[in-house]
């Protein structure tokens, strides 16, 4: 499914990436964790193409493409999806208007028919129960005077709707409290399937209790340090990320 | 008979044009206007007033008035269904049979102004607010005025729906027209109304227009202008409203066309507990220059003002907000607040924001600010990340911006017809993604 290989990337010439390799097969979840700036959220923004993070060598391949060479909408249209760590208030944009656009141009991208209004309603309303959000919801602009919660769960539900072949889920657990974090779990479990993979990013292994992933993997300085199966999550939740920090320093 | 105007800024002189059966009030005023346009000038960028807006290639042209319909003046598409009743003036006169007058409800009085000069209202109110003393524009206007609409509600009169005054204009065998229009609008004490201006035309030409508007005791009056001339038009237009106690007035501009524009917007707020809500929405493209120009006069205690301007520029166009707002001395409790907020999508469109508040009292709520900005880059991520094409996202991203002012409007029709307006003068919106087309003399 995707096929990063010493990838160094970065913000404004500062590189952040310094040689990253990973690889993510179909239907796995993969957990990306690690300290504060050792990369995540930047691993996360090249990934989906915002703008001014560049790479400046290395590969990804996306279904057998090359990732980095598509424009963001493309990315998406072709499966990607990125939770987004802060999702913006677009004040004046309606959230049901939004999404039906977004799910139409995916849908037309990949030769599927495009959904009419009531179509588009009747598969909402179905996503919407799985992150329990109220309907009125729908209705405001996209995360305009949402709670950190609400926003969270609007990013679940916008992947809900959407159907990505490949969920990035950036620090998406950070500052909700246990409910919210158990239905953000429930959304990405109930996307889970033999074609869909995810790559889970986060500082804490408490979403991980719920959302268990096939594979941990442990980011710092801008390279994958350690990996392993679920039991390193709790590992690291033990003994933090000092004791990797020494690992990694005693082999160079 | 056809007025001229002399094409040379340094000469602002002007026969006063008489109707025939005009009054001899109206007749004096005329000649008084004629007189002070003469004293006043052209106005130039020396003054405050217009610093950001030359009328020199105004000024230079030779203008004349022609009552003829352009080429293609029929083609110009209905407003929508069902106004109360609908005046439409073409090169400034009058068309019948594209007018309906609604005298058959009681407590309406329509007429064309021209007719309307021996009423009662016409008499107590005319030229009473519009001040031709001061502002030149005005002067000429009053000196020249061929036509336009008279309106007058009876006290308690509630008249559902609106009424539509459209006004078209053209050049006519390639010389340039000029059309003064004059309209004038009672709403009695208790009553309420709605009243559309548009303004459609084609090729080079003149707009002078002055709407006096008198909102009587406890009157809402709803009042939208639709500026969409043509891109090679000279606009002018000042609405000046009157307001007496505990009257309701929404004054709502969408400015989109026009080459060269002044949208001047006065209200004084006469009797307490008055409440004003203005809104104005300019869009702009290409070499447009459209200058808005608004002052609310707090003269009355516990009056409410609410004034929200938003511009959105493209291209080489500019757009300038300059707004004032006086709060008098005896406007104690007054509560005033304005913002401008705007747009730009090029690097080479220009705004110019001046706010400005002047409190004579300081038991007052007031407050004012402005912006200037881009499209905000995350958002447009957000989108694009979410498989929206950049292109898409942008035109949501301006429509978003605009929409605060567009659907906020309560009739349909109108809403619509600004959205229209607004994807029309964006060549990069797209209508058809609303299901509304735009061609022809709306473009």
């Amino acid at each position: 499914m995707l096929d990063i290989k010493n990838l160094h990337a970065g913000i404004d010439g500062k590189e952040i990436l310094k040689g990253l390799t990973l690889r993510v097969g179909m239907g796995e979840v993969h957990a990306i964790m690690g300290p504060n700036g050792s990369g995540k959220s930047t691993l996360a923004n090249v990934l989906a193409g915002r703008p001014k993070y560049n790479a400046t060598s290395g590969t990804v391949t996306y279904l057998g493409k090359d990732l980095l060479a598509l424009p963001a909408e493309e990315r998406a249209r072709e499966g990607v999806f990125l939770a987004m760590q802060y999702p913006v208030e677009i004040p004046g944009v309606n959230n049901i208007y939004f999404l039906k656009a977004a799910l139409n141009s995916v849908r037309k991208h990949q030769g599927q028919e495009e959904l009419d209004a009531m179509e588009f309603l009747q598969l909402a309303r179905e996503k919407m129960k799985l992150v329990e959000m109220d309907e009125t919801f729908m209705n405001r602009s996209v995360n305009e005077g949402f709670s950190g919660g609400e926003k969270k769960r609007n990013e679940i539900f916008q992947m809900a709707v959407l159907d990505p072949k490949l969920a990035i889920l950036d620090e998406t657990d950070s500052g909700l409290d246990i409910d919210a974090l158990r239905i953000v779990a429930e959304g990405v479990n109930a996307l889970r399937s033999e074609q869909h993979s995810v790559l889970v990013i986060t500082h804490y292994q408490r979403l991980l209790r719920y959302l268990v992933p096939d594979f941990v993997h442990v980011l710092a300085d801008g390279r994958i340090v350690k990996s392993g199966g679920k039991e390193l999550a709790e590992e690291l939740e033990q003994k933090g990320y000092e004791w990797i920090e020494e690992e990694v320093l005693a082999t160079r | 008979m056809s007025s001229v105007l002399v094409p040379d800024i340094r000469q602002a002189c002007v026969e006063p044009r008489h109707i025939d059966g005009e009054p001899e009030r109206v007749r004096r005023i005329r000649a008084q206007a004629a007189e002070r346009f003469q004293t006043l000038g052209w106005p130039t960028t020396r003054l405050e007033e217009w610093k950001y807006t030359s009328l020199l290639p105004l000024a230079s042209i030779e203008w004349k008035t022609d009552e003829r319909p352009p080429e293609g003046a029929d083609s110009v598409p209905p407003f929508g269904d069902r106004p109360v009743a609908e005046l439409t003036f073409i090169n400034g006169a009058l068309h019948a049979n594209r007018s309906a007058l609604a005298n058959e409800h009681p407590g309406i009085r329509i007429l064309p102004i021209r007719e309307a000069m021996e009423t009662e209202s016409f008499g107590q109110h005319f030229a009473r607010y519009a001040d031709y003393e001061r502002h030149a524009l005005t002067a000429l206007n009053t000196a020249l005025w061929q036509d336009g609409a008279y309106i007058e509600i009876a006290p308690g009169t509630m008249v559902e729906g609106f009424i539509h005054l459209l006004y078209v204009g053209g050049g006519n065998a390639g010389h340039p027209v000029m059309s003064h229009h004059r309209n004038l609008i009672v709403a009695g004490r208790g009553s309420q109304i709605t009243v559309i201006e548009s303004f459609f035309g084609k090729g080079t030409y003149f707009t002078n227009t002055v709407t006096e508007i008198v909102a009587g005791d406890g009157a809402v009056v709803d009042h939208y202008k639709f500026e969409n001339e043509s891109l090679e038009a000279f606009h002018i237009g000042t609405v000046q409203i009157h307001q007496e106690r505990s009257s309701n007035v929404t004054s709502r501009t969408i400015a989109t066309g026009g080459g060269l524009v002044r949208n001047e917007i006065n209200v004084a707020l006469m009797g307490e507990g008055a409440t004003l809500s203005m809104e104005g929405l300019f869009v702009l493209s290409g070499r447009q220059h459209v200058d808005n120009h608004t002052l609310i006069d707090h003269v009355a205690p516990h009056c409410d003002s609410l004034e929200l301007f938003k511009g959105i520029l493209d291209g080489n166009a500019r757009g300038i907000f300059d707004g004032r707002i006086i709060v008098e001395p005896d406007a104690v409790k007054t509560s005033s607040r304005q913002t401008n907020r705007n747009l730009l999508l090029s690097e080479t469109a220009v705004v110019d924001s001046k706010p400005s508040l002047e409190i004579h009292n300081d038991d007052v709520k007031c407050n004012h600010g402005s912006t200037i900005g881009q499209l905000d880059e995350e958002a447009l991520f957000y989108l694009r990340a979410r498989g929206i094409g950049e292109e898409e996202a942008r035109n949501l991203l301006v429509y978003a911006f605009a929409s605060e002012i567009v659907e906020r409007m309560k009739i349909d029709v109108v809403r619509e017809n600004a959205g229209r307006a607004l994807f029309s003068r964006m060549p990069s919106l797209k209508a058809e993604s609303r299901g509304q087309k735009a061609e022809g003399w709306l473009r």
